[in-house]
């Protein structure tokens, strides 16, 4: 067993999801299932091979001559945006210019 | 085309233009008459979830209007077009496929919207997908299954299956479609119809909902080549909006699909011809592969040894990068919201009501990948395998212009046949996965169907903003009778 019903609840807690005791059972042996699959990553000698974190290879950012390799970043300068009337209209409460959630802090 | 379940009169940007043209039709009528089809055949297949007549019947006027003072029209006037619902369109309704988002409507369009209405499409409306764009199937919809055109009783595909089915059913002559681990591709195979998976970075993701940014790309779903040309053309391109879209010339498509395809070097790889691939389907490929010797294409037997590490490693980044996306439903800003006695229990309980079990199940996989303790085991060697799977890429492209593979294992399987096991649904992703991973751009072209009238998709990879190449050999094969039963 690759994961255990504490660790489904650990994570389903670092996830904000709530789970039922059902759920927490379902997904363990699924997820126990999926990760011995993914086991199979570990035939692999991966010594001196690069991780690739884009959607394809590029050269870094911020180094000398990245405006040359990047042609499509513009320059790093705040624009306007006056969308916060629409983009307030679409929260279940809102106060302009906040989102109302429960309360955080007790005084 | 005359399918068994009564498929409508396929219309192409080609006859559009041509019959506005003529004044055979307006406009207006051409959208009317793919609404009287929608509102005929949508009960069944479910592959519209909203519909935007306001907006479309305000488009077709315009074009009706310059039609009138003879303007010239775009390239892509009148042309009705389904969008998929996980891509952004200011004022019209955008779930997703998910509980969470039912009441969500965009403030502003995705840039690929934009650019199509700009060219003179009339966007119908949105499309069925899996949550999140999350499946293979279509089933995975809050919104109930798609049903596959060509066979009600199977599914036609995921994630993208609305849009598949609409452009497969005439409910629209083309569609756009997003795929992450082969969610244009796959359905675009079940449904019988060319499916176009562009480059990463070809076209803009500004308004595509993320699933796995580092994956996703919006593509197009149509009735022919020609058409998938003429859609690309118009989407693709840089945007300063999102900041992964590449500042890369787009080729002229339209150009390049007239070339013949003779000299161009066909890799085949038998990792992609292994265990599992249904029989039928391999030989409906296998004849395909045949039939481009037959244009003067030249056959290259290769190997890319890492294929079948790839589904590991894309479930692994996949889910990764899900968990991390969809953060952001916490009831707070928009969608969905339960009230809950603190903070944390509002989240909690949002995310629980708002989110459908496949969803879950991929948070709660990407959030174990990343988890202090796993990450290095999980995610950082996902990502190294993901180069080696690249690297297959770039060395195969050393010697041959274009891959050809299956689409999928199968033709499109049965509604509930593997909805209740989710390693099985991820395995049948395995020969489209690869090159989501490398970035590469790929094509599902119909190659015919088996005994029982199933079609069967052939896939295409080329090198990095090589889409005309792809389009080119599809026109080809197409012409020379490819797509015939």
């Amino acid at each position: 067993m690759t994961i255990s019903r504490e660790d489904v609840v650990r994570v389903a807690d670092l996830a904000h999801l709530e789970l039922s005791p059902g759920e927490i059972d379902t997904y363990r042996s699924q997820l126990d299932e999926i990760l011995r699959y993914i086991d199979k990553l570990n035939q692999l000698d991966l010594t001196n091979v690069e991780p690739m974190a884009q959607g394809i290879s590029r050269a870094p950012v911020g180094e000398d001559g990245a405006r040359e390799s990047h042609p499509e970043l513009r320059d790093d300068v705040a624009q306007r945006c006056a969308v916060a009337d629409a983009v307030l209209a679409q929260a279940t409460d809102a106060a302009k210019p906040f989102f109302r959630v429960p309360k955080v802090i007790d005084r | 085309m005359s399918a068994p379940t009564g498929t409508a009169t396929p219309w192409t940007v080609a006859s559009v233009r041509q019959s506005l043209g003529s004044k055979k039709i307006s406009a207006r009528e051409l959208a009317s008459e793919f609404y009287r089809r929608i509102e005929e055949r949508n009960p069944e297949l479910n592959a519209y979830l909203t519909l935007s007549p306001e907006r479309a019947y305000e488009q077709a006027d315009r074009i009706d209007a310059a039609l009138a003072k003879g303007e010239a029209l775009p390239a892509l006037a009148g042309v009705p077009i389904a969008v998929k619902d996980v891509i952004s369109t200011a004022g019209v309704r955008t779930t997703c496929g998910s509980k969470i988002l039912e009441t969500y409507i965009p403030p502003y369009d995705a840039t690929a919207v934009e650019r199509l209405e700009r060219a003179g499409a009339v966007i119908l409306g949105k499309t069925n997908c899996d949550e999140f764009a999350m499946g293979s199937s279509n089933e995975n919809s809050a919104y109930a299954a798609v049903r596959n055109p060509v066979a009600t009783d199977r599914v036609p595909g995921g994630s993208s299956g609305g849009s598949a089915a609409a452009v497969a059913a005439g409910l629209a002559v083309a569609a756009l479609g997003t795929d992450t681990g082969g969610s244009i591709r796959q359905p675009g195979s079940f449904c019988g119809i060319p499916a176009l998976m562009p480059t990463y970075g070809r076209v803009s993701r500004y308004g595509l909902i993320a699933f796995a940014s580092s994956l996703d790309k919006i593509g197009p779903f149509t009735a022919n080549i020609a058409d998938a040309a003429a859609v690309i053309g118009v989407i693709a391109g840089h945007d300063p909006r999102d900041s992964t879209s590449a500042a890369v010339p787009v080729e002229d498509y339209l150009q390049e699909i007239e070339r013949p395809a003779k000299g161009l070097r066909v890799g085949v790889p038998e990792d992609y011809f292994a265990e599992g691939l249904d029989t039928e389907v391999n030989e409906k490929v296998q004849a395909g592969i045949a039939l481009l010797e037959r244009l003067g294409c030249t056959r290259i037997p290769l190997r890319m040894p890492h294929t079948d590490y790839a589904i590991a490693a894309y479930y692994i980044i996949a889910t990764a990068e899900a968990s991390s996306n969809l953060a952001r439903y916490d009831g707070v800003r928009y969608g969905l919201r339960v009230p809950g006695s603190t903070l944390i229990d509002m989240y909690r309980k949002t995310r629980e009501r708002g989110f459908g079990p496949e969803v879950k199940r991929r948070i709660m996989l990407g959030t174990y990948v990343l988890s202090a303790g796993y990450y290095e085991a999980y995610y950082l060697r996902a990502q190294k395998v993901r180069s080696l799977i690249a690297r297959d890429f770039t060395d195969a492209f050393q010697k041959v212009d274009v891959i050809v593979t299956p689409t999928a294992p199968t033709p499109a399987f049965r509604l509930g046949e593997k909805s209740s096991d989710p390693l099985q649904m991820y395995l049948a992703d395995i020969y489209t996965v690869t090159g989501s991973l490398a970035g590469v751009p790929g094509i599902s072209v119909p190659c015919g169907k088996t005994k029982a009238g199933l079609p069967v998709g052939m896939q295409i990879f080329g090198p990095h903003f090589r889409e005309g190449s792809l389009l080119r050999l599809s026109r080809a094969f197409e012409n020379a009778g490819g797509f015939a039963t």
